[in-house]
């Protein structure tokens, strides 16, 4: 039962919320409750997996294969426990951040509906069942990003919608001739049946066809380009839990595809392929950050720089490398989060996103600049923040696998994104704010700032303290996770383990 | 049979892959469509073609006689074409907005958010 709640309660807040289409105040009371409610299923999951191990549920009791599958082992309920937070930050801020109108077209209803498919794609036990929560994702995350309809956003959409079906169809592709080869698609029976296949080219295509499909959902190089183009143009809070959730979901399916299925004696050698890009991805992200002059796309560019580190774990695989990358999507998933809520809150003190019409921030917004300050120092891995600890464990894992030029890159990845951090400091929030004269072309998200209510500042505030919190606590008290990041690093080091739970005894 | 189906796939995919080339908003729409009809086509094909063999269980039997046409890839093919007229019909509505808001066809004019 615990691990149909966490798709059932934000599909049922979703449902709710658009019975109540008429009444916006019932709409943002069910949007924070079913947010709270999934953090709380989320919690609920990972105390029972850790418990119990791991979990499964054959839905309409068909049993596996031929039935839907879902699975949670530890990997999949930690994933679904930041949703949780990560979704009921960005609930609350909601509340302050997207004006009427846009909530009135169904923002809440959306926003669920995306954490719904987030949620049930981490706990999938079947490849096409997967294609179809991403395919639920990606409709909300749509709509989310074109809400509003302004010049940049439609802009964005276009590229961000366009790749992503490219993307979608690559994966259903895959999926066609994976079925062809092996006549299943329960991922455990998949496992177990790509073993015994002697055609070792088939196996390769559909490697490498997975790779590339979930490569452009996670944003790897050289398949990132929607990701800068669009993440910028929606309202920060849909900005911030796209960048902290959506590249999850991708890099979430390369792991779990290349240590469950792609991880046999014959397996093709992708593994150094994974590296490779690691490497290229964390070059070109921080590369990027460093030119950009706008808040969102230094972060944005970030986010891909973050995305290497987390392929880095898996191009290594090995047990700590794995654990590496795990804590590393933790500290990701709320660290990115609140970075972009950061640069919300500086639009909204503002007017704009732009680093040369900023500045000044640190005296306007003291506390505004401490938790820019705290994350952006923990997002370059300054210790004892919770990415000194994620990228520690990697370059770690790093050495004892002998990939030194990985972890020079790792390492020179993280000094310059603390440059690009305190160029956006310095442009942000130290520098004496410019005459406001500039004579710059209005592009679309800017607007006169206006007074905020006292109310507005606590939902605004409240989410940005309880991450950058959350930030802190990861890296001090990163004993636990850490030890949760390596339960579920062994299970995916292990797969027999998953596929003994997903099929049982049976052969 | 199957290399027919096999050579009509790919016709498909480049059909859609050189529509998705072309400059036009409108053409990028025709071209993701025509991919995913490509993607459907080889499902069906993939999942093996059997011929006047529906699965049908004779009453008192717990099994189709074989050979059968496997039913999963329909149902597989179903579930995509549902979802791909559902993201068509996004796809044709952004594209129209986006006509109304820039005023062009031309995806080359979109670059107001790349600085």
């Amino acid at each position: 039962m615990p691990l149909i709640l966490p798709i059932l309660i934000p599909f049922l807040t979703a449902a709710l919320a658009l019975l109540g289409w008429r009444s916006l105040r019932l709409q943002r009371w069910l949007g924070v409750v079913g947010a709270f409610a999934l953090l709380a299923a989320g919690i609920g999951l990972l105390i029972s997996v850790q418990n119990e191990g791991i979990r499964t549920a054959q839905i309409g009791n068909w049993p596996a294969p031929y039935g839907i599958t879902l699975v949670a082992d530890h990997f999949a309920a930690l994933l679904v426990l930041l949703v949780g937070i990560v979704g009921s930050a960005i609930a609350v801020y909601s509340l302050a951040d997207i004006d009427e109108p846009q909530q009135s077209f169904a923002y809440y209803p959306l926003l669920h509906v995306l954490l719904m498919g987030v949620t049930a794609a981490f706990l999938a036990g079947d490849i096409f069942n997967l294609y179809v929560w991403f395919e639920v994702l990606l409709i909300a995350s749509f709509v989310l990003l074109a809400l509003g309809g302004e010049r940049p956003q439609i802009e964005g959409a276009i590229k961000y919608v366009t790749l992503n079906l490219i993307s979608s169809f690559l994966f259903l592709t895959a999926v066609g001739i994976l079925y062809g080869a092996v006549g299943t698609l329960n991922m455990a029976d998949v496992a177990r049946k790509l073993q015994t296949l002697d055609n070792p080219d088939i196996v390769t295509t559909l490697a490498v066809m997975f790779l590339v499909a979930f490569g452009i959902k996670a944003a790897i190089f050289p398949l990132y380009f929607w990701l800068p183009a669009s993440y910028h143009t929606p309202p920060a809070a849909v900005s911030a839990v796209f960048a902290a959730l959506l590249t999850k979901v991708g890099i979430y399916s390369l792991i779990r595809m290349f240590t469950l299925v792609f991880d046999h004696a014959e397996a093709p050698p992708t593994f150094p392929l994974i590296l490779v890009l690691a490497g290229l991805t964390m070059l070109t992200g921080v590369l990027g950050a460093i030119v950009q002059d706008d808040f969102r796309r230094v972060l944005s560019f970030n986010a891909i720089c973050g995305v290497g580190y987390m392929m880095l774990g898996l191009g290594m695989h090995t047990p700590l490398a794995l654990t590496g990358s795990i804590f590393y999507m933790t500290h990701s998933a709320v660290v990115t989060a609140v970075l972009f809520l950061i640069a919300g809150n500086a639009h909204l003190v503002r007017g704009t996103f732009r680093l040369d019409r900023l500045g000044g921030l640190a005296r306007e917004a003291p506390w505004l600049a401490v938790a820019f300050a705290i994350a952006g120092l923990s997002l370059a891995g300054i210790p004892p923040l919770s990415g000194f600890v994620a990228k520690l464990i990697l370059v770690r894992a790093g050495l004892e696998a002998g990939e030194h030029l990985a972890v020079a890159i790792a390492i020179a990845a993280g000094l310059l994104t603390l440059y690009s951090i305190a160029r956006v400091w310095d442009a942000a929030f130290w520098k004496e704010p410019p005459a406001h004269e500039v004579p710059i072309e209005r592009i679309g998200g800017e607007h006169e700032p206006g007074p905020l209510l006292p109310r507005e500042k606590f939902l605004l505030g409240a989410p940005v303290a309880t991450l950058v919190v959350l930030v802190v606590i990861i890296g001090l008290a990163a004993g636990p996770i850490f030890s949760l990041a390596d339960a579920a690093a062994n299970e995916l080091m292990n797969p027999a383990g998953y596929i003994e739970a997903v099929l049982g005894g049976a052969s | 049979m199957e290399i027919l189906l096999a050579i009509v796939v790919g016709c498909l995919v480049a059909t859609g892959l050189y529509m998705m080339m072309r400059r036009s908003m409108l053409k990028l729409a025709i071209g993701l469509s025509l991919l995913s009809h490509g993607a459907n086509l080889l499902i069906f094909t993939a999942g093996g073609l059997t011929r006047g063999q529906p699965p049908l269980i004779p009453q008192g039997e717990t099994l189709p006689p074989a050979p059968y046409a496997d039913p999963l890839p329909q149902a597989l093919i179903l579930t995509a074409i549902v979802i791909s007229f559902g993201l068509l019909a996004f796809t044709i509505a952004l594209i129209y907005r986006a006509c109304h808001v820039t005023g062009t066809d031309d995806l080359d004019q979109l670059t107001t958010t790349e600085t």
